[in-house]
């Protein structure tokens, strides 16, 4: 599905200089679990970036389902992260003043999509997470783990393959982190190629692959049989 | 269909924030309202002016004997020049720039009397066309001296608004006779109350006219007071009035470069005068309707500044979500428009509220005459509403322009 080759991304100018990501060669096919650890400053968030088109590569190749993301254009990067990539962040990043259905409404409205599409798709994904109920509550009015679940949620929206998650129970006790891994395990059941930043070392037992940085190298990459 | 989903969700953001909405609407509206207001009252005060002006007459030159100035032909300087009741015929064969002309007499101190009432007023004997040039409009259903009365020496009198109120009250005038100094005069008409800020020895509506041959027939002046003219066309103004001078000058012997032989009130020259006074009192009033434009301007470029600032992380977001820069932009824009439309409008319906708020209270006397009358120009409105909308959309479109430049993991790093 995704393809990297040499990847090296360098923060700043000079001596402030920061080399986050070097030579990085990374493969991840259809339906992988993959698990992104290491300490902090290792590069993770970085690969996670670039993987998700929300960064470009300071040089290397990067092919996302077969085609080079170096050089798409801004908009054409926009659309990959629409319709083809699903975020979930750390910090949930909901929009403050929009009710759960209209986050989750978001990314259709990017693409697109009737508002009768979309709101027979928000229902179904409120549901498939369990927050139908908190459909037109604000995320003030959430607790973290509801609100990890709307992002997962808007996440779904346009069906993207690959879902990219950043610690997403980092902010979260561990009940509701629980119940957000399960959400993760049953995506992947259905067949969408997950990658999770995380320290949690329950998800990273649970992941199929790890892929562990250190330094902005991958220091070691274990595919788990899950037998 | 997508446009319209993209405006509602605008819409919804929109309402998301209306502190920050409201601030700025108010910002620009009160900067159009003061605007708008401040001009307003300068227009009014213009044309209040010229209109009490024009209560003297419009565009014409009121004409004085003198003493001339330099000597002439072997006669010496200090000699007194008298206007005589024929040069109004000469004048009117001779200068073909005239369009108007009338004699005047006056004399102080004539005991008007209507049953057991009675007031001592000025009297002038005038010609019909003394109408035209000193604004003696007649009310409904009254008239002013005319031609025939003039042939007939007819003892006939138009009043003053004041005089008739002050004799008549609220009875109905035209067709009573009055007595002056006993003389009886058969009142005709009744003159138009109007403002005058212009006027020599009294308000017109302190005045009674009678024809200028009754006049003559009565009081028997060898001079006259004055004559007025008025000239075909204002540009050829300044000709008429050396031919003027030119025809008196031959009459009458003095040089016609002397200045002081003849007196003119050039009403023409005046009101160019005052023209160039309004405009300097325009351009300070426009300097500081300017001033305080940029204050609201900067006002509302901060609120926009701020906001787009704070949002960047909202910005980041959507961009993550799959938004394209366009889209971001267009926000903007929309918001922006939005603003602009509501605090624009919002200043101009209450500068329009005030306005004719002010011209409804009908304030009573000369300052409130003049002041009180204040004019809204559509077009300053405007642009006004414009600046500041503008002003407020460029303080709102490049930051939100730069935060779209950003690559959206910087954006999301935004707190």
């Amino acid at each position: 599905m995704i393809k990297m080759e040499k990847i090296n991304k360098t923060y700043g100018k000079g001596s402030a200089q920061v080399e986050a990501l070097k030579e990085i060669d990374l493969e991840i096919k259809e339906n992988e679990f993959v698990g992104l650890i290491g300490p902090s400053g290792s590069g993770k968030s970085t690969l996670m970036h670039i993987i998700g088109c929300l960064d470009v590569p300071t040089s290397g190749q990067y092919f996302f389902e077969g085609e080079k993301v170096q050089e798409f254009s801004s908009n054409q990067l926009a659309e990959i992260r629409n319709k083809k990539i699903g975020f979930v962040f750390q910090n949930f990043n909901l929009l403050p003043y929009a009710t759960t259905f209209e986050n989750v409404e978001l990314p259709m409205i990017f693409k697109g999509v009737s508002a009768k599409a979309r709101r027979a798709k928000v229902m179904e994904l409120l549901d498939r997470v369990k927050l139908a109920a908190r459909a037109h509550h604000r995320p003030s009015e959430l607790s973290g783990g509801e609100m990890q679940r709307v992002a997962i949620a808007r996440a779904l929206t346009n069906d993207p393959r690959l879902i990219l998650a950043d610690e997403p129970t980092g902010n979260l006790d561990t009940k509701s982190g629980e119940e957000i891994l399960k959400i993760f395990e049953d995506l992947w059941n259905q067949g969408h190629t997950l990658v999770i930043i995380t320290h949690n070392p329950y998800i990273a037992e649970c992941a199929q692959r790890v892929v562990k940085l250190r330094d902005g190298l991958v220091e070691e990459d274990s595919v788990r049989n899950l037998g | 269909m997508i446009r319209l989903n993209l405006f509602r969700l605008f819409y919804r953001e929109l309402r998301q924030q209306r502190k920050r909405m409201s601030l700025t609407i108010v910002a620009l509206a009160w900067g159009t309202f003061s605007i708008v207001i401040l001009l307003a009252f300068g227009e009014g005060l213009n044309r209040q002016m010229t209109k009490a002006f024009h209560g003297l007459g419009q565009g014409i030159c009121i004409v004085f004997g003198g003493q001339t100035s330099m000597p002439y032909r072997g006669l010496g300087k200090g000699r007194a020049i008298f206007l005589k009741p024929e040069d109004v015929e000469l004048l009117t064969e001779r200068v073909s720039g005239i369009e108007l002309i009338s004699p005047e007499n006056e004399r102080y101190g004539n005991t008007l009397t209507y049953g057991r009432k009675s007031v001592t007023k000025m009297v002038i004997g005038v010609s019909p066309s003394f109408e035209e040039l000193r604004t003696y409009y007649p009310e409904r259903s009254s008239r002013f001296v005319n031609p025939t009365d003039i042939d007939s020496k007819r003892r006939i009198i138009f009043l003053g608004a004041r005089i008739k109120e002050a004799l008549f009250g609220g009875e109905e005038a035209v067709g009573k006779t009055i007595l002056i100094n006993a003389i009886p005069f058969l009142v005709v008409g009744i003159m138009q109350d109007k403002m005058q800020n212009s006027m020599y020895n009294g308000p017109d509506v302190e005045k009674a006219a009678i024809p200028f041959t009754t006049y003559q027939a009565i009081y028997g002046d060898k001079y006259l007071d004055r004559l007025i003219y008025k000239p075909k066309d204002l540009a050829g103004s300044e000709a008429v009035k050396n031919d003027v001078i030119r025809v008196l000058a031959q009459k009458y012997k003095f040089d016609p470069k002397d200045k002081q032989a003849i007196d003119f009130w050039d009403t023409i020259e005046q009101e160019k005068l005052s023209g160039k006074i309004f405009l300097g009192i325009r351009i300070f009033m426009g300097l500081i309707g300017a001033l305080t434009l940029i204050v609201a301007g900067v006002g509302v470029a901060n609120i926009m500044y701020v906001s787009a600032r704070r949002r960047t992380k909202e910005i980041g977001i959507k961009m993550a979500l799959g938004a394209k820069k366009r889209y971001i932009l267009s926000q903007f824009i929309f918001e922006a428009l939005m603003i602009a439309f509501v605090g624009g409008a919002g200043g101009i319906l209450l500068s329009f509220l005030a306005v004719s708020g002010i011209n409804t209270m009908s304030l009573k006397g000369f300052v409130a005459d003049i002041l009180a009358h204040p004019v809204i120009s559509l077009n300053i409105m405007i642009l006004t509403a414009l600046i500041l909308s503008l002003i407020g959309f460029l303080a709102g479109f490049f930051p939100a322009r730069k935060a779209a430049s950003l690559n959206p993991v910087e954006a999301l790093r935004y707190e």
